[in-house]
């Protein structure tokens, strides 16, 4: 492939996400008011830091060249547990949503690595698993958290000003850049995804290391539904339906090849802040008075823009294919 | 002195069927050691039962001493075994340190030193007198490289036995003599080779001892410089080797005929600059030139399989009429690529399907498949080209490589076509089936059918073609003809251009 | 899978009489077979008329579409769009026979309007992601994720979000009317599935989807139009999830487009696979996939009207898929 034109690719997969969300900011600074006020920023925030951390997990995955289907019923089931447990405390509901989620995780791990099946087909069955365990331990209706434990400070408490849960999704991106970057357990992550074969025979440990990709998205989605939990006061068990396509929509957006071997953990961020903020402008659009777009129109937009960016992708490598 | 490595009574099946039975394989220490066969012989699995990619059915392999039944490749390579394979078996997307490194970085506070690992992976890569960027993704880099890249990971790894399967199939004659520089060096620090290899020459080059297995046994284990080259194919074969190669080249007679197809002035990306070439009808043209002048590329955009920048196609008298390998084919044109298994065949289809894939459109009336034509049609290219299956129906995908390749052939003849292309025919293909393969394509260009043959193997070309043209660095660099036809003048015009071919020509 | 094929030694084609390569080869028609019987056994009231009914009605849709999505992924692709597309369908057909859109000249010309119009427009939809993959060359599995995403939010925005509620016998006999006592809803998901099985089997563009499926690179060096045929098999899933968008609100007698469609992508994936069908393409069995869906079907009916709450089905249904596609990967070995 030509060099020039591939770094041209790779430059604008990387930093075209950033400059769309450096303009999108931009462009809801000037046009509104409160737009980088403290309270709007914060919840923006603290409402997308759940989409974050799945989007994380997604993130890993895809770059093994994987797919996982089940982190939005994970996240649910995980908000069930984690409320279920709320009355016992504060770290017992965490450790139970994180438990649930890990818990799905190792079956996907299980059913991918050493039932050999497809990761879309195996974790969309674990989808429809996980899903009928949070109705089930549900009974079929959203369960309340415990107000006295302080388990809802997950979700809606701030420390040193941030929102806690911000804060959580934070130290996991530096966490996985890290990993990602600097352990050979990362970097057998990229190589998995660049070809699989060929790092099995290099001798990494390719099932073990997507054993354990699998199982941190697992987990990673169980800590969003501690979260979804603590911020809505209930356990979920219908929501995060859709959420795995959002992860992996941001996660793609963020320039992430979906064939695997390519990704970046700080470019998945801006892709789930870049969609998440479009909600917010429709809203702050709406305020303004002069159009009046009802809720539905966000995800038409989220679609455009998600064809907007593969469009712009599919067309890069293109031409670097050309040149090449 | 305990030999390195002794695999005894080895045996394999795959669904039953007999892969190895009771095979050998005995490495000293510092030695490098052939290792050969037929395709189906059992050389692969041999290897991959002892790099632990397949569990043995029963044997005993001892390495360094002890019993080893290893479980993955990490395990053997753990253990001192490093394997580089035929296909290279690098992650494109990644570094060429990466690609070096991974599986024992440098670690510096519990992270990843890159800075170490990149000097390592310089230094590595300096034996083989290579200098390039390692901090850029592997792809940029042509095969050649990339195959550097591959042993400098086998090497790094400290191995005491380095398993080479098929290494020099992407490297220049240039690159073969580097490699072979390394192997010697390999071999005076007391590192064994297991060197797997099709080419004889190479063989005879760099091995001490050989090992030859035929239908999953060991047939023969001898010095390298006991063995005559005809002892070995005989060996390997089971059989005399009669009237494989050694035919005229007939030529002259029909220089006067219009040619089929007519290239001028082709260029293509960075690849292609300046072809240009022709085919007769019943003629056989070679395409020779080292691996990346351009060859492949160029008749993939005869084929309209890849659109080039400039120059003119004449085929059939139409210029510039193909866009498509669909345009190519209604034309009458039939192009067997060299990579049978991504771009030949359809595995989980039958031999039947196979065959009539583009014959298909042309069997169907508004749209619908006449089954009976096509079995008719199918059982006919099965006895005429001696395909050896058990019946149409079988799934091409349990043939071996040389039925697969007729089948590929059967499934443009059966288009009449006017001419075509072979990118490589006879590649992995057994000795056998390759002289069968070469007979038929010498049969149909008797028959009036232009041929396009490229073949790595310069006596292949060379005894199958009646004109020749050498490519270089994208460029026609020469068109042998008549007595210039010879391995000699083929190489120098490789090497030098045409005014080397000149030369050894007029000598 | 991990292991060349050239390493490999020939194979004969081994027909063994082994109880693994029945369960492979015929594993789909042995569960539905079990499945019939346990309930004949355990079920009160199975072998009724009604019983088959409700089951039949409760799979037309999830078959049709599945149709379509066998023939997706035949070609190596996937369709998520399927589910949207109804919706699509489902909000623009009660807004045209409601004559919300233009006026009606006569209420026969929506009533025609209404069945013509809404699976075209899911047809086109089916084409354009057909466009995405071949000419822009997206991956199936984002391009589809577009209109996953877009579709649903467009059927939202056509009808505001709200339920459109009628009773228009003429329309709703896609959903609800019968043919000597057959639903017609069944009738078109037979005649869907057998020419959709004879097609595959008997035509040029049958043999060619799956020729795509199994060796692209090959299947375009030997002059097969991929680009071509990869779009009119997108289009006909888009066409088929447009019929099943129909027949969903003809039966509910209600469009809503929040829930019309909602999860069919994942239940339609599901019959594939169940089916036999190969999900990495290059195989694909619609017969099969009917019987996949029937199976999943049947699972979740035993377990309701045993008492079992609905969403331990979902664990069955996901352990039926893992066991199916399992069995599956072992027979291919």
């Amino acid at each position: 492939m030509h060099t020039t034109s591939l770094k041209l690719f790779q430059g604008i997969g990387r930093y075209g996400v950033l400059l769309a969300l450096v303009a999108l900011i931009l462009f809801g600074w000037l046009r509104y008011e409160n737009f980088l006020g403290a309270f709007n920023v914060l919840s923006v925030l603290r409402y997308n830091s759940m989409f974050a951390l799945v989007a994380l997990g997604m993130c890993f995955v895809i770059i093994t060249g994987g797919i996982d289907l089940s982190v939005g019923s994970t996240a649910a089931f995980g908000s069930v547990v984690a409320a279920l447990l709320s009355p016992y405390g504060v770290i017992p509901g965490l450790l139970g949503g994180l438990a649930a989620g890990l818990a799905v995780g190792a079956c996907n791990a299980f059913i991918i690595t050493r039932l050999n099946i497809l990761p879309f087909i195996a974790t969309l069955a674990t989808m429809l698993a996980a899903n009928g365990c949070a109705l089930l331990l549900a009974d079929n209706q959203s369960v309340s958290v415990s107000y006295e434990t302080g388990f809802i400070e997950l979700g809606q408490g701030d420390f040193l000003g941030f929102p806690i849960p911000a804060w959580i999704a934070l130290v996991a991106y530096l966490l996985a850049s890290i990993v990602l970057n600097f352990t050979s357990f990362g970097r057998t992550v990229l190589a998995i995804g660049g070809n699989e074969d060929a790092a099995r025979l290099m001798g990494l440990p390719a099932q073990r290391v997507k054993a354990l990709v699998y199982l941190a998205s697992g987990g990673l989605a169980g800590l969003a539904g501690v979260i979804l939990a603590a911020q809505f006061g209930a356990g979920q068990p219908i929501e995060g339906v859709g959420w795995e396509l959002f992860a992996i929509a941001a996660v793609v957006v963020g320039g992430t090849l979906l064939t695997g071997g390519v990704g970046s953990v700080g470019s998945t961020l801006a892709g789930v802040l870049l969609l998440g903020l479009i909600f917010n402008i429709l809203n702050f659009e709406n305020g303004l008075g002069w159009i009046s777009l009802s809720a539905y129109w966000q995800s038409v937009i989220r679609g455009a823009f998600l064809l907007l960016v593969v469009a712009i992708q599919a067309r890069l490598s293109m031409r670097t294919e050309e040149t090449a | 002195m305990a030999p390195l490595l002794s695999m005894h009574g080895i045996d394999k099946r795959f669904a039953g069927i007999p892969a190895l039975r009771s095979a050998e394989l005995v490495v000293e220490k510092g030695e490098v050691h052939a290792l050969i066969g037929q395709n189906g012989a059992g050389k692969s699995t041999m290897i991959k039962i002892l790099t632990g990619y397949y569990r043995k059915g029963a044997g005993e392999v001892l390495f360094d001493d002890r019993p080893v039944a290893f479980s993955s490749p990490q395990e053997a390579q753990r253990a001192g075994i490093s394997t580089i394979y035929q296909e290279i078996n690098l992650v494109p997307y990644r570094s060429v340190t990466e690609n070096i490194c991974l599986g024992r970085e440098k670690r510096r506070f519990g992270l990843l030193d890159w800075s170490a690992m990149h000097t390592e992976a310089r230094a590595l890569l300096a034996r083989f007198n290579i200098d390039i960027d390692v901090r850029r993704p592997l792809m940029v880099y042509p095969t050649a490289i990339q195959q550097m890249v591959a042993i400098a990971r086998a090497i790094g790894f400290e191995a005491k036995l380095v398993i080479m399967d098929e290494p020099t199939s992407s490297l220049d004659e240039r690159e073969v003599e580097v490699l072979f520089e390394v192997i010697r060096q390999l071999k005076a620090s007391g590192v064994s080779v297991i060197f797997v290899s099709h080419k004889l020459d190479e063989l005879y080059a760099v091995c001490d001892r050989v090992t030859i297995m035929r239908d999953g046994r060991t047939v023969q284990v001898a010095p390298m410089a006991d063995l005559s080259r005809l002892d070995l194919v005989t060996s390997m074969l089971g059989r005399e080797l009669s009237q494989v190669l050694h035919e005229g080249h007939d030529t002259g007679e029909d220089d006067t005929r219009e040619p089929v197809l007519q290239v001028r002035n082709l260029a293509m990306g960075r690849k292609v600059r300046d072809v240009s070439f022709e085919v007769r009808p019943g003629e056989i043209v070679g395409l020779a030139g080292l691996l990346g002048a351009g060859r492949t590329e160029s008749v993939r955009a005869v084929f309209g399989a890849d659109r080039p920048d400039s120059g003119t196609i004449a085929f059939d008298g139409r210029e510039n009429a193909i866009s498509a390998p669909s345009d190519a084919i209604r034309a009458g044109m039939g192009f067997c690529s060299e990579d049978r298994k991504l771009e030949g065949i359809i595995p989980d289809m039958s031999v039947r399907e196979n065959l009539t894939l583009a014959l298909m459109p042309q069997l169907a009336r508004r749209g619908i498949v006449n089954e009976a034509r096509s079995r008719e049609i199918v059982d006919s290219f099965i006895k005429r080209l001696g395909i050896r299956c058990s019946g149409p129906e079988q799934r091409i995908r349990e043939l071996s490589g040389g039925n697969q390749q007729k089948v590929l052939l059967a499934r443009w003849l059966c288009m009449n076509p006017k001419l075509l292309i072979l990118d490589e025919p006879t590649r992995g293909i057994d000795v056998g089936a390759k002289a069968e393969i070469l007979g038929l394509i010498r049969e149909l260009a008797g028959q009036g059918l232009g041929v396009l043959m490229i073949s790595s193997e310069l006596e292949e070309v060379v005894e199958a073609a009646s004109r020749i043209f050498v490519l270089r660095d994208g460029r026609t660099a020469a068109e042998l003809e008549g007595d210039a036809v010879n391995e000699q003048s083929v190489m120098t015009a490789m090497a030098h251009g045409h005014d080397g071919a000149r030369e050894t020509a007029d000598v | 899978m991990s292991d060349t094929a050239t390493t490999l030694p020939p194979t004969q084609g081994a027909s063994r009489f082994d109880l693994r390569t029945i369960l492979t080869r015929h594993g789909a028609w042995i569960a539905l077979a079990l499945l019939i019987l346990v309930n004949l056994a355990i079920t009160p009231n199975f072998a009724t008329w009604q019983t088959l009914n409700v089951n039949l009605t409760q799979v037309c849709a999830i078959v049709i579409v599945a149709v379509g999505m066998t023939l997706v992924i035949a070609t190596g692709g996937i369709d998520l769009s399927v589910g949207a597309l109804m919706a699509i369908a489902g909000a623009l057909a009660p807004l045209i026979f409601l004559g919300k859109l233009f006026p009606l000249p006569h209420p026969a010309v929506g009533i025609a309007l209404a069945f013509v119009v809404p699976v075209l427009v899911a047809a086109a939809l089916g084409w354009f992601n057909g466009w995405l993959i071949t000419r822009l060359r997206i991956q199936p599995i984002i391009a589809t994720l577009v209109l996953f995403i877009a579709g649903r939010g467009i059927a939202q925005v056509f009808t505001n979000g709200n339920l459109q509620v009628f009773n228009l016998p003429s329309f709703q006999f896609i959903g609800l009317g019968r043919v000597f006592g057959i639903p017609f809803q069944a009738i078109l998901m037979i005649v869907v599935v057998v020419a959709a099985a004879w097609m595959l089997r008997h035509t040029v563009f049958g043999r060619q989807i799956l020729a795509i499926g199994g060796n692209e690179k090959a299947a375009r060096l030997s002059g097969i139009p991929v680009a071509s045929v990869k779009q009119r098999v997108y289009l006909i899933s888009g066409f088929l999830s447009g019929i099943a968008g129909l027949i969903v609100i003809a039966r509910n007698s209600a469009a809503d487009a929040n829930l019309v469609g909602l999860g069919m992508e994942l239940d339609a994936i599901a019959a594939v696979a169940v089916g036999g069908t190969l999900l990495t393409g290059g195989r694909a069995t619609v017969i099969g996939t009917l019987v996949g869906a029937l199976i999943i079907q049947l699972v979740r009916y035993t377990l309701l009207a045993n008492g079992v709450p609905d969403a331990a089905a979902l664990v069955a249904k996901a352990a039926i898929i893992v066991l199916a596609v399992w069995l599956q990967r072992q027979s291919h070995r």
